[in-house]
């Protein structure tokens, strides 16, 4: 049987057991609703990056680096720095993730995060000017290594504290200087995002896998201290106001609980 | 690689450039069973090494015409992440090294796993390399047979696999990233445990005959240690009952 047809099949069977479950006010992993699984966040587990972290909530792994490089800046934008966030799949952290160009799964992921890092503005560009013509280059990697439910989630987790382990590597004659670094850099606010999915009128925090493939859509609320800074409903299905403000509320809640891992 | 102008000092007072002795391995850490949503896995710590290693099958074979009716296909995609080295950020996903060593490597396992039970189908193994320094394809085939024996796939035999190489002149075994870029050979070799056959093998340098011997044998001795680290691990995969965390 091919990975499709065991997807749909598994999510005929985890809809029907998860709608029968919530109406007895159980999850599958007998959590409250709005609650994490076990989160753990280990930073620096790379020595060939500036800045890295291994982040886990339940059995999800998202392995973050942080690099700098040198590049051309944007036209418009001559003497500002770039940072990019990209996402790699891999094949191994699921039977679903085929190799090849990255899936739109993982371009949205990235661009989620991404635009929470970029929302927050807690990366200074503006002093990542070298010369004319050159600037500093922040390249963000999420290395998604296992897929036990809400990627998003993990790697923004990954990204923020990967970002809290940077350290500016020192630029001697327009050129980086590897292994020799300024200081830390400077990280004024941390952006995380909380997950939700919706099934039927219930809203799930932290979906699991299981959970994710019975859900009918997703909504994801990037936070920093006090205020939202990017949003993204997934997947087919509507949510109502009420369950948006709900999920908002709780996000920033929960967002704050999240960052004293980072 | 660079030039010999900035070839770092390899050997000092009989020592390696790293203090190890001539057939001294780098600190070498195994987990199996590392990843859930893989049918078998492994996380590999060799020297600076990271590799993290999955396994899927026997599965439906994509595309369907490949399907052989008497075996398994074996597969491997070996891949080196854009933040693997100290210098530049690289490009991810394959290139020309890494579909080379995704070959040889394949073939390797192809020569153990026995894909004849499992008729139209692949397997696939997926091996990434997180960091590198020196020595990833090594690292890489032993993460591969420990995620493949712990998706409890039959096998014939597991393989074991090190570096040997010449080095100013010295027979070393399981060079660093200096040792491999400054040094005059570089042989990463795999062997099945039992037998001592090779199922890879691949050299570059300069090695006369009597030398090539020599490192053979020191490479056999280098991979028996590789190997009860291995064995090691899916033992103690078995003996957890209580879920591991995973760290780096």
């Amino acid at each position: 049987m091919g990975e499709e047809m065991r997807e749909m099949v598994l999510q005929e069977v985890q809809r029907e057991m998860l709608s029968n479950m919530l109406a007895q006010g159980k999850r599958m992993d007998e959590r409250q609703k709005y609650d994490y699984r076990k989160v753990t966040v280990q930073k620096g587990v790379l020595t060939t990056a500036e800045g890295s972290a291994l982040a886990q909530i339940g059995d999800s792994k998202v392995l973050c680096s942080v690099k700098f490089g040198e590049m051309t800046p944007f036209a418009d934008r001559p003497t500002e720095g770039v940072f990019m966030v990209m996402a790699e799949f891999l094949p191994l952290a699921s039977p679903t993730f085929e190799p090849g160009p990255p899936s739109p799964y993982s371009i949205e992921l990235a661009r989620v995060v991404d635009r929470g890092i970029r929302s927050a503005e807690v990366i200074d560009t503006k002093g990542m000017f070298i010369e004319e013509g050159k600037v500093l280059a922040i390249f963000i990697d999420l290395y998604v290594m296992d897929h036990g439910g809400n990627l998003t989630d993990t790697a923004a987790l990954a990204a923020a504290a990967a970002l809290a382990d940077t350290k500016v590597p020192n630029v001697v004659d327009g050129k980086i200087v590897r292994g020799d670094y300024k200081g830390p850099l400077n990280l004024p606010d941390k952006p995380l995002t909380c997950t939700f999915i919706k099934v039927g009128d219930h809203l799930l925090l932290d979906p699991l896998r299981e959970e994710e493939r019975a859900a009918e859509c997703q909504l994801t609320v990037g936070t920093v201290d006090g205020y939202i800074v990017c949003m993204q409903k997934s997947g087919v299905g509507s949510l109502k106001k009420s369950e948006v403000m709900e999920c908002v509320d709780v996000a920033l809640r929960k967002g704050n609980e999240l960052r004293d891992y980072v | 690689m660079g030039g010999s102008a900035d070839k770092p000092v390899l050997f000092q007072d009989g020592k390696r450039i790293d203090g190890r002795a001539l057939d001294e391995l780098r600190p070498l850490k195994i987990v199996a069973g590392v990843l859930k949503e893989a049918e078998g896995s492994a996380y590999v710590e060799w020297g600076g090494n990271k590799v993290i290693c999955g396994v899927y099958g026997p599965r439906e074979c994509i595309p369907k015409h490949d399907a052989n009716p008497y075996k398994a296909l074996m597969k491997c995609r070996y891949t080196m992440s854009p933040f693997a080295s100290l210098e530049e950020h690289g490009r991810s996903g394959p290139n020309r090294r890494s579909t080379e060593i995704s070959k040889v490597i394949k073939e390797a396992f192809d020569s153990v796993v026995m894909t004849g039970e499992f008729p139209k189908t692949q397997i696939d193994i997926y091996v990434d390399v997180l960091q590198a320094e020196g020595g990833t394809r090594i690292a890489a085939i032993a993460a591969a047979t420990v995620a493949l024996a712990s998706a409890g796939l039959p096998m014939k035999d597991m393989i074991s696999s090190v570096a040997v190489g010449k080095v100013d002149g010295h027979l070393v075994v399981d060079l660093g990233k200096a040792e491999d870029n400054f040094g005059e050979s570089d042989m990463p070799i795999a062997f099945k445990h039992r037998s001592k056959e090779i199922v890879l093998m691949q050299m570059d340098g300069r090695l006369t005959p009597e030398e090539l011997g020599a490192n053979i044998d020191a490479a056999i001795e280098g991979a028996e240690k590789v190997y009860a680290l291995q064995a090691e691990a899916l033992r103690k995969s078995y003996e957890v009952t209580e879920k591991q965390e995973f760290r780096m």
